[in-house]
């Protein structure tokens, strides 16, 4: 039965897309701090995360606490594969995570605080790009488990999708700011958003490029039938959701510039699913291979399936609540 | 000496280290999410303003302590894999499916909801923020239901199979999750968490009662949080002692490490009060003992024999000295928690709760010593487990990651030095926050943005943010 490993891969793929997704826009903001202008800007640009970015996090939570759960060889493999880039992100989001009560408590200590938030987003993001790069190139599994160096994961690279994964999260924080934001600090982000698309764009296709030559399975994928029809298609999705990036940011438009940025974020997201499928851990465990006893999956689904649609509902309902632009003046320090 | 630092002793310091920095943190929330959802409850009954002052108050302590709880949560949930990987694929297809019913029931309930207790009494007025208040206080407990069964199975693990690969495999989840030792070590671990939460808003009382012996909140929050010693604190002995019984049947060897019973004792075992464990001559020296108690004790039988570790293979015996004086600081705190509410109880009677400077110099000393409590339980527990993660059936030294011993320590370090300079500034942030009463309309910084909302009621402040009244 087959089957319930892969609707698991779905949903642990689904985790981690939201996570990214919704992390990722946080940790953009993080990482644009320390171009905000004066404390007035500082406030706005944390309190429009302040009241959501735990929910956010909680998908972290999600896809490792999952990944352990259905897929425990898979897990058993890749923390200790990725050790160091993994401690580095958990020790950058310790900074960060603290940084939005601390910074609040001191005014002499104020400024670390304010480093700690960004300097603690800017690793997170880029550690988090290491680790898909990573990842992507492969990683040696002998005996169920990790049987490659512990300086695997760093390469030219893991570097390039690093600071990748940088410049887009940027792109969603500096776009979630436009949403959320008015006057000077919306003009700021829309001038930041415009280069960092730009950017992230740049990125999406040198990765693109060299992703199909990391594995000879992942170039079959691409440019053999059906796979070609798709790496037709996926440049043309990419280079749609460019140009409403680019025309939401021309236009002044509030919503418009983040949604098109997600949807490149989805659309990646996709490719790298592409490529993976139907492994788990590339190049050598399969989703099937990886996945914990039917027992276990059925057992962990029948809460899933009950319990995702309440929590999409209620951090809905969340988001919905603090909507509209944000009051720098609003804040409960 | 560097010789003995292994990859696995450096995983178990890892462990422990990161675990034990982690665990004040949900035992200090669990009572505090459900301390404030009885303030916000009691300030919506009653519209006393004390309540809401003191909602206030423990809301803003509440979102420090929760957000280092947050980020060192995220470690853990992590080092399970870097760490114990082997011991993640033995056991993943049991514990996993736990905790993510933990992460799915409990975390994103309490992440979801927390935005809107900590910022959005005006966004959604006071029922709706009473729901979000109760639904973060409902996921801490179910988080420490789900982590106490979790913990419960590596303890006396049933329901589960092993298949060809050596993997722990499910067989009957009722089993698992309600397995023979969860129910004593949930309400143990949940009246824990509530005696260390009524220890520091006891403390945190008294300190202002100390300064200024009509502050409102301060003798609100000093009463209340008595009456919870006087309540919790038998009932926390009471559970205890259950979870000591089950736990002779269940894991002898750590009981015989608890009590430091070398050797059996066919005619009824005494209880040694104290002493100091002698590993090499396997007995206990200077010890000061009640004969037969321990027996009458465990057994409910004054010459009841108890078995001792003579009868324990060696290689399965736990590390004796470090369970055993662990659990004696944790009897002992128990009953000097005790002692305070007897004390406070004895001082309402007579009418004089506010006014014995003595009483409340106590509290302010007994305010830490839950942590302390738990801290050592934990201690006792997990230490007592060994040498076992899954108890006699797998072996920690056979649950390691594959990974070098120079990246471990590496880790270990660096989380160290974050975690020392991280939670010390923490900790620093919350006494500070504590050492200022309840009273003053300004508990942050005079120059931060300070939103008038909470501070004083809202209904006055901003009548249209209450929809239907």
């Amino acid at each position: 039965m087959f089957e319930l490993s892969f609707i698991w891969a779905g949903i642990i793929a689904f985790a981690v897309l939201t996570y990214v997704i919704l992390d990722g826009f946080d940790l953009g903001v993080g990482i644009l701090f320390p171009f905000a202008d004066g404390e007035r800007e500082k406030a706005t640009m944390m309190n429009s995360i302040a009241p959501i970015w735990d929910g956010n996090e909680t998908w972290l939570v999600m896809g490792g606490g999952g990944l352990f759960a259905v897929f425990p060889l898979a897990y058993a493999v890749v923390m200790p594969a990725l050790y160091m880039p993994i401690i580095l992100m958990l020790l950058a989001l310790i900074f960060r995570g603290v940084a939005f009560e601390y910074r609040w408590r001191t005014e002499r200590w104020k400024p670390v605080w304010d480093f700690a938030f960004f300097g603690g987003s800017l690793v997170a993001a880029f550690m988090q790009g290491i680790a898909l790069g990573a990842l992507v190139q492969g990683i040696e599994v002998a005996d169920r488990s990790y049987a490659g160096d512990w300086w695997d994961w760093l390469s030219a690279f893991s570097l390039l999708t690093g600071f990748a994964a940088v410049t887009g999260y940027a792109l969603l924080g500096a776009t979630w700011l436009i949403l959320k934001t008015e006057g000077s600090l919306q003009r700021q982000m829309q001038g930041f958003a415009w280069w960092l698309a730009a950017g992230t764009l740049a990125f999406i296709g040198i990765v693109s490029v060299l992703t199909p030559f990391q594995d000879p399975v992942y170039f079959e994928r691409w440019f053999n039938l059906p796979g070609s029809i798709l790496s037709v298609m996926m440049p043309v999705a990419v280079f749609a959701a460019a140009w409403a990036l680019f025309t939401g940011l021309n236009a002044g438009k509030d919503g418009q510039p983040f949604l098109a940025a997600l949807t490149l974020f989805v659309l990646c997201f996709i490719g790298i699913g592409i490529s993976f499928y139907p492994n788990i851990v590339p190049p050598s465990l399969t989703i099937a291979e990886a996945a914990a006893p039917d027992e276990s999956l059925l057992f962990a689904l029948v809460g899933t399936v009950v319990l995702v649609p309440m929590i999409l509902a209620y951090t809905a309902y969340a988001y919905w609540v603090f909507r509209g632009k944000i009051n720098p003046e609003e804040g409960y320090h | 000496m560097f010789d003995s630092f292994t990859a696995e002793t450096l995983a178990r310091m890892q462990f422990a280290f990161t675990v034990s920095f982690h665990i004040v943190f949900p035992a200090f929330s669990i009572g505090l999410a459900s301390y404030l959802a009885v303030l916000n409850g009691l300030w919506l009954k009653t519209r006393n303003e004390t309540y809401l002052t003191l909602f206030t108050y423990w809301k803003k302590i509440f979102a420090v302590a929760f957000g280092m709880g947050v980020v060192s949560g995220i470690v853990m949930s992590y080092q399970f894999g870097t760490n114990w990987s082997v011991f993640s694929d033995k056991t993943g297809p049991i514990l996993g499916p736990l905790m993510a019913y933990e992460v799915l029931s409990a975390f994103f309930l309490e992440a979801g909801f927390l935005g809107i207790m900590l910022f959005g009494r005006e966004r959604v007025g006071d029922k709706l923020h009473m729901f979000a208040t109760a639904m973060v206080a409902f996921g801490t407990l179910m988080s420490a239901t789900w982590i106490l069964s979790v913990n419960s199975w590596m303890q006396t693990p049933a329901g589960y199979g092993i298949n060809e690969l050596g993997q722990f495999v499910p067989e009957n989840w009722w089993e698992i999750v309600f397995n023979p030792s969860f129910p004593y070590r949930l309400t143990h671990m949940v009246l824990a968490a509530y005696l260390t939460t009524a220890l520091v808003v006891g403390g945190v009382g008294g300190l202002h009662l100390l300064r200024n012996r009509d502050d409102a909140p301060a003798r609100r929050m000093f009463s209340m949080a008595m009456w919870m010693l006087v309540v919790v604190a038998p009932l926390q002995i009471l559970a205890g002692d259950m979870h000591g019984i089950n736990t002779l049947e269940h894991q002898p060897a750590k009981v015989m490490a608890m009590e430091g019973h070398y050797d059996s004792h066919p005619d009824g075992a005494p209880l040694i009060l104290f002493g100091i464990p002698n590993a090499e001559e396997r007995r206990i020296d200077y010890s000061i003992e009640i004969p037969n108690l321990s027996s009458l004790i465990l057994k409910h039988h004054w010459d009841a024999p108890l078995d001792g570790l003579d009868t324990i293979p060696d290689d399965e015996e736990p590390p004796v000295a470090i369970v055993f004086f662990s659990f004696r600081v944790m009897v002992g705190l128990g009953f000097a928690m005790l002692g305070l509410g007897a004390w406070s109880l004895w001082r309402r009677v007579k009418g004089r709760l506010y006014d014995d400077r003595l009483l409340q110099r106590a509290a302010i000393l007994m305010g830490p010593m839950g942590f302390v409590a738990v801290l050592a339980g934990w201690i006792t527990t997990e230490v007592g487990r060994q040498p076992f993660t899954v108890y006699g059936l797998l072996r920690t030294s056979d649950s390691l990651a594959p990974v070098a011993a120079p990246a471990v320590a590496a880790s270990l370090l660096a989380f160290i030095v974050v975690y020392f300079f991280i939670f010390g500034a923490g900790t620093f942030y919350l006494l500070q926050m504590m050492n200022k009463p309840a009273a003053t309309p300004h508990l942050g910084l005079q120059d931060g943005p300070i939103r008038t909302a909470g501070t004083t009621p809202v209904a006055q402040t901003n009548p249209e943010s209450i929809p239907g009244e």
